[in-house]
């Protein structure tokens, strides 16, 4: 900091100079320049005042427990390493069983929703790409497809085969990686290595294509951000080749394994009435046996001209919801390799002027080119005022992309429905009733991301 | 594209509009949102709806129609509260909590309206358009080596 180590101030100009920015309750956001900068905030702004853990004025005697009933409660996370991320559960417990539990969220809350409303609607996918930091795909394009709605855009032939590939490669992946984690959490290192690995060949793509292995702001509004590269096809085919052998090996290691199904038959039932009353989607849903996947049953981009299964689980314990997932991945490598045999040649951008910048080369050519070019990324392009909602299948459930325009160039309100966010909501259902031991598996047969839990 | 249709209802009737819609097919509500339309009061409405500050828009699914609802309540400035569906659709608690939260609209009945992505006590509801952002200026080392 190289303050001033003994600056005895810093004890006693705690509250005065701390009012700045009224609207916080947690002192001021703004810093004086250096040398008026008191050694209280510089600290503040460094984190080791500003945002204490919340109960960090509770005097322990002043929490009232009735000793008399035998319950506890207590906290699990939000450091917790199986609680994937920063989620905190309060939970009640009676000896080991499980009665009442509390997920508490909101530890990596950004204000992404508020930040929307301050960028373009091009510069829109960068934010939203990093809610579901697993699935950034999937935010990209239900944020570009409500943009488009609102301008009443209808996309080239290859862009919309170009996110489908994309967008499923990105549902393997993102299952993948839950097949990772959740063997770990159960206590199967090596199927976490197998995972990454071959979620590793998926992001070897991404990276070729986008640039980039997450995060991508590839899926944009009207259109991607670039053509698939030479040579695509060889790649997309050895991901088609080899997983689904791998699977198989899952299959052998996890599937048929007693130790592994120890843990997860019978483990956090959901029923159908419950997760569809507290608004689940996506695997959880199909778990308990209700066949409803957006690809299928509201149809968006091509999925009506592509073959594939909706898988269901019966009984929504953490073993269908494991299969569900498992078998999900397969089923996406299905559509994976007819989107590659009906890949149509053409744009890979619409040709609207209103929306695409001009290509790089007629830049050099031509000042209006520059002009329009700059005016695009600067100010943006006007979207026509009207309200629109937006929902597509993620790896997790129902995203959806709920967005204001007031004619701006600007959302003037953006939201996004995050599956995970609602999904939480299970976890007391699950949980209720369950040892504790059986709530590192049933977390975890949620799949939580907690980037969109808090967005 | 799925079918969806936009409702507009009076906050007096949101509730009994809801249960209708319930009943005829719409098992599962998505979602629900707050808007604060403070610098936006001459947006496109029908004719019969008289424009508040505030909009609360609930999405209900219909999973055996395959359709979607969407309800759009106007909330005045002066009185921002709505009754809450949390007893209809257990899964709105957290989507209300979320509006309380950012954008201060208050959820009658509802069965724990605390604050959820922001801390305790925090004061003021960040999605209002009149919450300032702040900023933070770059702070500069100084010139002359001290500091």
């Amino acid at each position: 900091m190289g303050k001033d180590m003994n600056d005895e101030a810093f004890e006693e100009q705690v509250p005065e100079s701390l009012a700045l920015v009224s609207e916080t309750s947690e002192g001021p956001q703004e810093l004086q320049e250096e040398e008026k900068t008191s050694r209280y905030e510089l600290a503040a702004e460094f984190g080791s005042t500003l945002r204490l853990p919340e109960g960090i004025d509770v005097n322990p005697g002043d929490i009232d427990i009735e000793f008399a009933d035998e319950t506890m409660i207590i906290n699990m996370g939000p450091q917790h390493p199986s609680t994937h991320g920063v989620l905190r559960l309060m939970m009640e417990l009676d000896g080991e069983v499980i009665l009442r539990t509390k997920p508490v969220v909101g530890y990596l809350h950004t204000g992404m929703e508020k930040t929307g409303e301050g960028l373009t609607y091009l510069q829109g996918p960068t934010n939203v790409t990093r809610m579901d930091y697993l699935a950034p795909l999937s935010n990209e394009l239900v944020f570009s497809m409500a943009t488009e709605k609102l301008l009443g855009l209808e996309m080239p032939d290859r862009v919309t085969w170009i996110r489908m590939l994309m967008v499923e490669l990105n549902r393997c992946a993102s299952h993948l990686m839950w097949m990772a984690t959740n063997g770990m959490d159960l206590g199967s290192s090596s199927m976490m290595i197998y995972g990454f690995r071959e979620r590793e060949m998926i992001l070897s793509f991404f990276e070729k294509v986008t640039g980039l292995r997450m995060n991508h702001n590839y899926i944009r509004p009207g259109g991607v951000a670039a053509d698939l590269p030479d040579g695509w096809e060889d790649d997309v085919l050895s991901i088609i080749e080899t997983i689904p052998g791998r699977l198989d090996e899952y299959d052998e290691l996890l599937t048929g394994q007693p130790i592994f199904r120890e843990r997860v038959d019978n483990v956090g039932i959901i029923t159908a009435e419950q997760a569809i009353a507290l608004s689940a989607t996506g695997p959880i849903l199909r778990s308990t046996g209700v066949a409803w996947d957006l690809r299928r049953d509201m149809p968006y981009l091509n999925y009506d001209q592509v073959e594939f299964d909706v898988i269901v689980g019966s009984i929504g314990d953490c073993f269908d919801r494991y299969s569900v997932r498992l078998n999900e991945i397969r089923e996406s490598l299905r559509i994976i390799a007819q989107i590659a045999d009906k890949m149509p040649s053409g744009d890979y951008k619409i040709q609207d002027k209103k929306v695409t910048p001009p290509p790089r080369m007629r830049i050099d050519e031509s000042m209006e080119a520059l002009i329009h070019h700059f005016k695009i990324y600067t100010e943006g392009f006007k979207v026509p005022e009207g309200e629109v909602y937006v929902a597509i299948e993620s790896p997790r459930g129902e995203i959806g992309c709920y967005m204001v325009s007031d004619g701006s160039a600007k959302p003037y309100r953006m939201h996004i429905r995050g599956p995970s966010f609602v999904n939480l909501q299970t976890l007391p259902t699950m949980l209720r009733g369950g040892i504790i031991a059986d709530a590192i598996a049933a977390i975890s047969s949620v799949d939580p991301v907690m980037g969109e839990v808090d967005r | 594209m799925s079918m969806s249709e936009v409702l507009h209802v009076e906050r007096l009737n949101y509730l009994a509009t809801v249960t209708d819609l319930k009943n005829q097919g719409y098992e599962m509500c998505v979602d629900v949102v707050g808007v604060d339309y403070l610098t936006n009061m001459d947006r496109p409405l029908p004719e019969d709806v008289i424009p508040e500050r505030f909009e609360v828009v609930a999405s209900l699914l219909s999973l055996s129609k395959r359709s979607r609802v969407r309800i759009r309540v106007q909330v005045p400035q002066d009185d921002p509260t709505i009754e809450t569906l949390f007893f209809l659709y257990p899964g709105t608690e957290a989507m209300e909590r979320e509006v309380y939260d950012l954008m201060g609209i208050t959820f009658l009945n509802h069965p724990d309206l605390t604050r959820i992505l922001m801390p305790e006590g925090w004061e003021g509801h960040p999605l209002r358009k009149d919450y300032s952002i702040g900023s933070v200026p770059v702070q500069f080392k100084s010139v002359n080596g001290a500091g």
